[in-house]
């Protein structure tokens, strides 16, 4: 035990003379450092940290070393997740390569697959998209379309995408395709690696209801891709997008575990918006009563993840309250959202109100964002569906 | 800060439940209902489960107490929800008992703790005025006539009113009606002259009351805690009380939603079981969802008892408010996926769905609450 209380010193010397105070504030949103062919710093400090993070393989902390990565083991990495976080260090590297594909290939890929990606993915000089959804392939994803005929020695692809994350500043994209259409559903599909450079891809940029422009549709007309491309066996893609899912689920919970600064706190502006009496306590009653049915469901939510922790680490089941988070999760955060922008009345009503602070702004904004949550990565409804027929045993 | 069952409590739960499921199943509340027991309660019941030492269960070593913890008496709670036991647990253990350890001189400890242990005394607290709980409203005065003290006015929904020994009553010595100072706890005897006790028989069949107070003397003996200074004795007592039915009606709660399931999965129409209807599932897994939530609240509160936090209030308002909406939803769901089954009298169901709205009253409804919890939070 000695040796881990050692690492854990080192590593909090490390952070603290490596990590720029800059560094270690609160994130926003424009400051997140993106990998890519075409990779900014906003400053000199985020690049320095990116650098210094890089060199150290610490931006992929587990992986492997001969490609890169940090080496460590688990409960090593706990313990720098650990000193990250005790000293507000932000993640040093965003893209889906890393918190996703990454861990995939490393389990299903070849050598030559690894030894091709894997580094550029821990030095962030590649931006990995996603494609899965299609027009019609959306909760059901297996009817997915795209087609990759077998030309021989290349893939020819043909076919679209829809909700491309950032399609348009992507680099590569992993891809569900079609190569057997006479297969039952789920046993016709590859997992193949396409660049975004290669000619007959096009990502165009969807405009969402807040406004950004975060997902694209991507277009494949008549792309070749080589057949060292392929990840896993042919017509086997199913098999690594389920463990590709496993990591999903991993990356949610490092998402929402990120400090970032952005929206306001809903007490303070209600208090601002509502008004509030000589003792300091909100005039709307009905108002108050909607905050506190809020406040406690986003608190029990919060107990909700302590006892799953403690569950697993206990080896215990969980009685299918893992999946019940998700829904949860979402839909009283949409409630939160409703209940702000009706607090703040006609103020709430427009992006471009001068009169509001950037984190009122930010928290309107997110009311509309926000829809997606509900939808993306699992519906609703699909989460429903599987607490019924997983959790509660019911007959189909 | 653990919300899971050490052994020792896992093994308590398993002889609780094995116990009541052999000699209070939910059947034994309908005979009392039935017949309409006078105390509300078995006496049978109740000393077997003393001596199984429930009744000492929250003291301290010296008095009997086994370290259970509040997480032991949350599983213990539970299970008398899924049984819908009756009996002085509540009123006597967790009201009754807490207030006398948390306030009582040692003198008063001595005298009353051990009684309690042996199942020979049983205790009701007298705390609600009018037609919701509200305890700073309290305006039932503690007069002092040239020394004399007495009581005067009217407590209601007094639970166990109609059959504890003693009661103690929430009073006014000083203040106005809202004031958190100027309350006091004073144990009162069932006998006392000018008390009359007014039973009403509730629908879930146990026993509640109405004590009328008729300038009922009483002498600083009596006096738990010191004149005018009991909310803080109270309010803890009341933190524990909250949390203690918020786990009872979880068990409850679990087991209306159980029984659901098990009829959804069985009952079969249009040549189905009617459990493969999507409308029927979704909802099925809503309630899942909200009792899971609710289920934490409630673990977590007991896990705050049982580590002294200083949140306890708060964590008390959160159980309560979270468990009064979920046995609500649950109860009512339950009827109506049951079918015209739901509604006799004849399935279970029906006891439940009563209790529940029984339960809600007591401590504190949603509104309290909430309203409670936005006052510790400053807003």
């Amino acid at each position: 035990m000695a040796s881990i209380d050692t690492f854990r010193n080192d590593v909090r010397d490390w952070l603290k003379s490596n990590c720029p105070e800059s560094q270690c504030q609160p994130i926003i949103k424009d400051q997140q450092i993106w990998a890519g062919r075409n990779r900014t710093f906003y400053c000199n400090d985020s690049k320095q940290w990116f650098e210094r993070m890089r060199d150290k393989g610490w931006t992929a902390p587990t992986w492997p070393t001969q490609y890169g990565g940090g080496g460590l083991a688990p409960d090593q990495a706990k313990i720098l997740e650990q000193e990250m976080k005790a000293l507000g260090c932000r993640p040093a590297l965003y893209d889906i390569g890393l918190w996703m594909f990454g861990p995939a290939l490393l389990e299903y890929g070849t050598e030559e697959q690894k030894q091709e990606h894997i580094p550029k993915i821990v030095r962030g000089e590649i931006r990995w998209a996603q494609g899965y959804s299609e027009p019609s392939a959306g909760s059901d994803l297996a009817a997915l379309k795209t087609r990759a005929e077998d030309k021989g020695d290349h893939f020819l692809i043909n076919g679209t995408k829809m909700w491309t994350t950032q399609g348009d500043k992507s680099d590569w994209i992993f891809c569900l395709v079609r190569t057997d259409p006479n297969a039952p559903k789920q046993q016709g599909i590859s997992f193949l690696l396409i660049d975004m450079a290669s000619e007959g891809v096009d990502a165009r940029p969807m405009e969402l209801i807040n406004g950004d422009h975060e997902f694209c549709q991507t277009f494949f007309d008549d792309v070749k891709v080589p057949k060292k491309n392929l990840v896993g066996k042919l017509n086997d893609g199913w098999s690594v997008a389920k463990a590709l899912l496993k990591y999903e689920r991993n990356m949610m919970s490092i998402m929402s575990s990120i400090v970032e600064k952005e929206e306001g706190d809903i007490v303070e502006i209600a208090k601002r918006y509502v008004g509030t009496d000589s003792s300091g306590m909100l005039t709307n009653s009905s108002v108050r009563n909607q905050l506190s049915q809020h406040l406690m469901r986003a608190q029990a939510d919060f107990w909700s993840g302590i006892r799953l922790y403690e569950q697993h680490k206990k080896g215990l089941s969980d009685g299918g309250l893992g999946l019940t988070m998700k829904y949860m999760s979402t839909t009283e955060q949409q409630r939160k959202d409703e209940l702000l922008l009706s607090i703040m009345g006609n103020q709430g009503l427009s992006w471009q109100n001068q009169k509001l602070s950037e984190a009122e702004n930010k928290s309107v904004k997110n009311w509309a964002y926000n829809k997606a949550h509900t939808i993306a990565g699992g519906t609703s409804e699909i989460q429903l569906n599987i607490i019924a027929k997983k959790a509660l045993n019911l007959p189909s | 800060m653990s919300m899971v069952l050490n052994e020792e409590q896992s093994l308590l739960e398993e002889t609780i439940r094995d116990f009541l499921s052999s000699h209070a199943p939910v059947a034994s509340l309908r005979r009392i209902r039935d017949a309409q027991n006078e105390l509300g309660y078995s006496k049978e019941l109740w000393q077997q489960l003393t001596d199984l030492g429930i009744p000492a269960i929250l003291m301290p070593e010296e008095f009997g107490g086994l370290g259970f913890g509040f997480k032991g008496l949350g599983a213990v709670m539970q299970q008398m929800g899924r049984h819908l036991t009756a009996s002085p647990l509540f009123a006597t253990v967790v009201l009754g008992a807490s207030a006398i350890e948390l306030g009582a001189t040692e003198k008063q400890k001595q005298e009353l703790l051990p009684k309690i242990t042996t199942g020979e005394l049983t205790l009701s607290l007298a705390m609600d005025e009018g037609y919701h709980h509200h305890p700073l409203n309290t305006d039932v005065r503690l007069d002092d006539n040239k020394g004399k003290l007495t009581i005067s006015g009217e407590k209601a929904f007094v639970l166990d009113g109609s059959s504890a020994d003693t009661f103690i009553v929430l009073v006014r010595s000083f203040g106005k009606k809202g004031d958190a100072t100027g309350l006091s706890l004073v144990l009162v005897n069932r006998d006392s002259p000018g008390l009359t006790i007014e039973r009403t028989q509730y629908m879930d069949g146990r026993n509640a009351a109405d004590l009328i107070f008729d300038k009922v003397l009483v002498n600083e003996d009596h006096l738990i805690g010191s004149l005018g200074e009991a909310y803080p004795i109270l309010q803890q007592v009341l933190d524990r009380g909250v949390i203690a039915i918020s786990a009872e009606m979880l068990g409850g709660c679990q087991e209306v939603f159980e029984r659901t399931l098990h009829y959804l999965r069985d009952r079969e129409q249009f040549g189905v079981k009617i459990g493969t209807f999507q409308a029927l599932q979704h909802r099925a897994s809503m309630m899942f969802c909200q009792l899971e939530q609710s289920k934490s609240a409630v673990l977590s509160a007991l896990s705050s008892l049982d580590n002294n936090g200083a949140d306890c209030s708060i964590q008390a308002s959160i159980a309560k408010t979270l468990m009064n909406e979920c046995y609500q939803h649950i109860t009512n769901e339950a009827i109506q996926m049951h079918g015209g089954m739901g509604i006799t009298d004849e399935l279970d169901i029906g006891l439940f769905l009563k209790r529940a709205r029984i339960s809600i009253q007591i401590l504190g409804d949603s509104d309290y609450h909430k309203n409670r919890y936005a006052e510790l939070n400053g807003y």
